[in-house]
């Protein structure tokens, strides 16, 4: 079984420094591994944890975080914000048994290419030998968050 | 071959969930029956891992008709764990909101709880064995008293507490709430309301229960009698306090069998184990676990309103002490062993409750801001007990060097009576039902057996089927009318 | 027999704190006497499961349903209760998102019985544990089982409505039996399916009276480090972990008015996925640190983040338990 396991990454990039670096690594044909599933952000900071717990629920492995520089952040100071956040949950899910090396958080300015691509191949890897998550596909018929939003909430003024 | 069996399921008007088998042999009569408790949760194992500051808030959630009960023990053993002595102020708080939910507490069990049975008639119809049964009986005024009571109660835990369910303000070292003037004032008032509708209380005791010879019987007829070891908190002149003091036992003849502290509880308390059910049974430890029996060789015992009462010296208030006289008068000296005492004890307490609410809240320093000490020395281990309202309850707590739970052992108020409970339910199955006579009176007094221990819930009014007419008056304490509240009548 | 609408309440892995609450609306008890025929409620009166079975389908107009599904014979009653119910209310952070009791989800059943049969006043050689099923001489015994994890009750039933709090507040319960009341009377419109009754739009801080400003947080603490707290300013501020960011409005903010912190009883507010997640969110960017090293210092003072973030509301989180809870067990 471990030998044919791929690890499902999903990996959230900042779309100015990481998500280029991603996109300069495609345009110099440098190989990185397939197993990461990208989705742009307009910035690191916009990291919500809700979206790495749906990841992991949903299938995934591991989930990679990448963002500019610390210093050189689009927003100026946005990608500490995904700093501290990143470094919460990780002791967060560490609760719930999730190793805190499935998740990982990398800065790669635009130019860093090689960098980024070497980062992925290497947390692949590390990925791979933890083994895979299978989270328990909780059916979402039924899960309160999910239920359709009501507009009217009947407020009560104590 | 298998025997006939009744299962009383889900057993009713009760906190919690239980059922009743009775097997029935070739002839009718009752051959054993075993009293089940189908849940467990898992406190023990959840709470470790926890801040032990989150412990008096956390084992709230054990039992929300007396979470009060758990907030404190939670928090004596965060204090115990952390070697912290709380202000007195601190301490007065916390016994106030505490003496506030016992007259509540108390009120609900016997006017809508056992109360019924007792004072309706244990086989009355279903329709009438409730409060409004009671009502009908003995005026509708008591249901305004009830609800009054109830509201009176809860709104002093609130004051202190935060809330009238699930209590928030004990921490290890104090309390976060500074008592103002006039919520000191409120409160007294409320409790000098308190105590009149005690002594009303047992007035009407007396006049619908002792008085009527078919109850009285009852009460000290042999079904619903054990005689075994009884539990209960007293102060240093062994007498019954709810928030503080040294567990004493004493024996069937009513002589000191141990009295220790709360950290020794496990040189003298063991449970046992079955395999049918979820809940375990609590035995001496000294004496030891001889099966379902009575007697001094037997280690089961009991702790209720009425062994509280059995295993002190008195009550340390004046109009309680006068109560607690009457009743061992009335019964024949101490120790009394029939459980349906348990409901007049359950009122001698009620008494003093509310003494005990108005002496800690015309004490001078309740509205001390002293109200928390900050602990200063490492975490570690620590047992706090006090009284629930069902029984001595015990919270031991272990944890590392930043207070983390690490382990966690509750020995809980109703958990001390489960194996009296299985001996009164089977005691009244076989003596009840005999020849096959099996009808829904009948069960209703098995059921009465464990009722009278109080497992834990009242209801001020519940709702039946039918259209009773009612009309309640709500008034002050000084006797204007607030609110007249009628059903059914013009 | 009344031709009122038929009413029950019933609790299953619960604490009874809901009754309890019900019961603190006071006077306003008589109003659901005078509108409603109570026809199975445990802690009130004395129906059994064998008078609900005998009962036609649909034909109790409302149940209030309190207690989480933890084991088999609450999974059957809440299946029984949704045959015989029109409306259905998960009444209750238990039967809404778990609650307490759904920090079991942290462990394997194997554990919560290894721990409750083997404590150290436990005197129990044989190792022996509750069984499903127990021959005694006169027959045969048996108690529900555990399920390996926690469930909500819309995690096996279909719910009409959602009543947050742990428990609801009074207020709250009466606001919404005026609510039925009216629509029983033809005056009003139930609210849409789904929907959250009995609770606010906002947040825990909204109904809260202290003083919030710029949150730079350099230390988290305990709050028995620095108690009595300054009753003017925000908790959080303060360094105490509040959870109050985060939880629905509806209860008036009553443990930080008594100077304790909200511990989230009320649930996530409105538009929150994953609650947990958004405290994660709200704590970090209020930490005021760059350097790793720094911050995971600052982290620190936040020892059990799990419970921290998920203390009532882990079943129903998009994880809902740990690996330890499931792995062994499988689904």
């Amino acid at each position: 079984m471990s030998e044919s396991f791929e690890p499902v990454i999903v990996g959230f990039t900042c779309n100015w420094c990481s998500y280029r670096a991603a996109d300069a690594a495609g345009t110099a044909r440098v190989k990185y591994a397939p197993n990461v599933r990208l989705i742009r952000l307009m910035c690191s900071g916009r990291l919500d944890p809700t979206f790495v717990m749906k990841a992991l629920a949903g299938g995934a492995d591991g989930v990679l975080i990448t963002g500019c520089h610390p210093g050189d952040c689009h927003y100026i100071d946005q990608n500490y914000k995904a700093l501290r956040r990143f470094l919460l949950l990780r002791r967060t899910l560490k609760g719930f048994g999730i190793e805190p090396e499935r998740i990982k958080l990398v800065w790669a300015s635009a130019a860093e290419g090689m960098k980024l691509a070497n980062e992925i191949n290497t947390f692949v890897d590390e990925v791979r030998k933890l083994g895979p998550l299978n989270w328990p596909k909780w059916d979402s018929n039924g899960h309160a968050a999910l239920q359709p939003r009501s507009e009217q909430v009947m407020e009560v003024t104590a | 071959m298998s025997m006939q069996r009744i299962s009383i399921d889900p057993i009713t008007r009760l906190e919690g969930h239980g059922k009743i088998d009775i097997f029935l042999d070739e002839k009718g009569d009752v051959a054993n029956s075993y009293f089940q408790i189908p849940e467990l949760r898992g406190f023990e194992r959840f709470c470790v891992g926890r801040p032990v500051e989150e412990m008096p808030l956390l084992t709230n959630r054990i039992c929300g008709v007396c979470p009060e009960a758990h907030h404190m023990a939670a928090a004596k053993a965060a204090d115990a764990v952390y070697h912290v002595d709380p202000p007195r102020t601190a301490k007065m708080l916390r016994e106030l909101l505490y003496m506030a939910f016992y007259a509540t507490d108390h009120t609900t069990h016997f006017y809508a709880l056992g109360g019924p049975d007792f004072i309706v008639g244990p086989d009355a119809p279903v329709a009438e064995r409730n409060i409004l049964g009671v009502i009908h009986k003995v005026g509708l005024e008591i249901g305004g008293k009830v609800i009054q009571m109830r509201k009176y109660g809860h709104e002093t835990v609130e004051i202190i507490g935060g809330r009238k369910v699930h209590p928030a303000s004990s921490i290890p070292g104090g309390i976060t709430k500074i008592l103002s003037e006039e919520e000191r004032k409120h409160i007294e008032e409320m409790g000098r309301w308190a105590i009149d509708f005690a002594l009303f209380s047992l007035q009407a005791f007396k006049d619908i229960v002792l008085a009527n010879k078919t109850y009285l019987d009852l009460i000290v007829g042999d079904v619903y009698t054990h005689k075994t070891y009884y539990m209960g908190l007293v102060d240093e002149n062994n007498k019954v306090n709810f928030y503080d003091g040294k567990v004493r036992v004493v024996d069937p003849e009513g002589k000191e069998f141990c009295k220790y502290e709360p950290k020794d509880y496990t040189k003298h308390i063991a449970e046992h184990v079955e395999p049918w059910t979820y809940l375990k049974f609590p035995y001496l430890k000294n004496v030891g676990w001889k099966g379902f029996t009575d007697g001094k060789d037997s280690g089961v015992y009991m702790a209720t309103p009425l062994s509280r009462l059995n295993a002190s010296d008195g009550m340390a208030t004046p109009k309680a002490q006068e109560a607690y006289e009457e009743l061992y008068a009335t019964l024949g000296g101490k120790p009394v062993h029939q459980r349906l005492a348990i409901h007049w004890a359950r009122l001698v307490e009620l008494l003093y409750a509310a003494e005990r609410w108005v002496e800690l809240v015309t004490d001078p320093e309740i509205t001390s801001p002293n109200v928390h000490k900050v602990p200063t020395e490492v975490p570690t281990e620590g047992v706090g007990i006090v009284e629930a309202p069902r029984g001595t309850l015990t919270h031991h707590y272990w944890t590392d060097e930043r207070g983390i739970v690490t382990k966690a052992n509750l020995i809980v108020g109703t958990t001390n009576n489960y194996a009296p409970i299985q001996m009164s339910t089977n005691k009244a199955a076989r003596n009840l039902i005999k020849g096959g006579v099996v009808n829904e009176g009948l069960l209703n007094m098995v059921e009465m057996a464990f009722r009278a221990y109080d497992p834990c819930f009242g209801c001020a009014t519940h709702s039946l089927p039918g259209q009773m007419p009612l009309e309640i008056t709500i008034r002050t304490p000084d006797g204007e009318v607030v609110d007249v509240v009628k059903q059914f009548v013009d | 027999m009344s031709d009122k609408p038929k009413f029950a309440m019933y609790w299953a892995a619960s604490c009874g704190g809901c009754e309890i609450s019900v019961l603190n609306i006071a006077e306003k008890i008589l109003d659901v006497d005078a509108n409603f025929e109570p026809v199975f409620w445990p802690v009130a009166m004395d129906a059994k499961y064998k008078d609900v079975e005998a009962m036609e389908d649909g034909s109790i107009l409302l149940t209030l349903w309190n207690g989480g599904i933890r084991n088999d014979e609450n999974e059957h009653i809440a299946h029984l209760l949704r045959k015989k119910s029109k409306i259905l209310v998960a009444f209750g952070s238990c039967a809404t998102e778990g609650c307490i009791p759904g920090l079991a989800n942290l462990s394997p059943v194997e554990e919560i019985f290894a721990t409750a049969y083997h404590t150290i006043s436990t005197d129990n050689p044989q190792g022996i544990h509750p069984q499903p099923t127990f021959e005694v001489p006169e027959g045969t015994l048996t108690i529900p089982t555990l399920k390996p994890v926690l469930k909500t009750l819309a995690q096996v039933v279909d719910v009409d409505y959602y009543m947050p709090g742990c428990p609801p507040e009074p207020h709250q319960i009466a606001a919404v039996i005026d609510l039925v009341i009216q629509v029983l009377q033809g005056k009003a419109q139930l609210p849409p399916k789904g929907a959250y009754i009995g609770c606010g739009n906002s947040t825990v801080c909204d109904e809260c009276p202290r003083a919030r400003n710029v949150k730079h947080i350099t230390a988290f603490r305990r709050i028995q480090e620095v108690a009595p707290l300054d009753p003017e300013i925000c908790i959080l501020e303060q360094g105490v972990p509040c959870n109050g960011p985060a939880t629905r409005s509806g209860c008036n903010a009553r443990c930080p008015r008594v100077g304790a912190q909200c511990i989230g009883c009320y649930g996530p507010a409105e538009g929150v996925l994953d609650y947990g997640a958004r405290l994660i969110t709200a704590f970090a960017s209020v930490v005021d640190a760059k350097e790793p090293e720094e911050i995971e210092a600052i982290l620190d003072g936040i020892p059990d983040p799990t419970g921290q973030f998920y203390r009532f509301n882990l079943a129903d989180s998009l994880l809902r338990a740990s690996t330890a809870a499931w792995k062994k067990n499988g689904h």
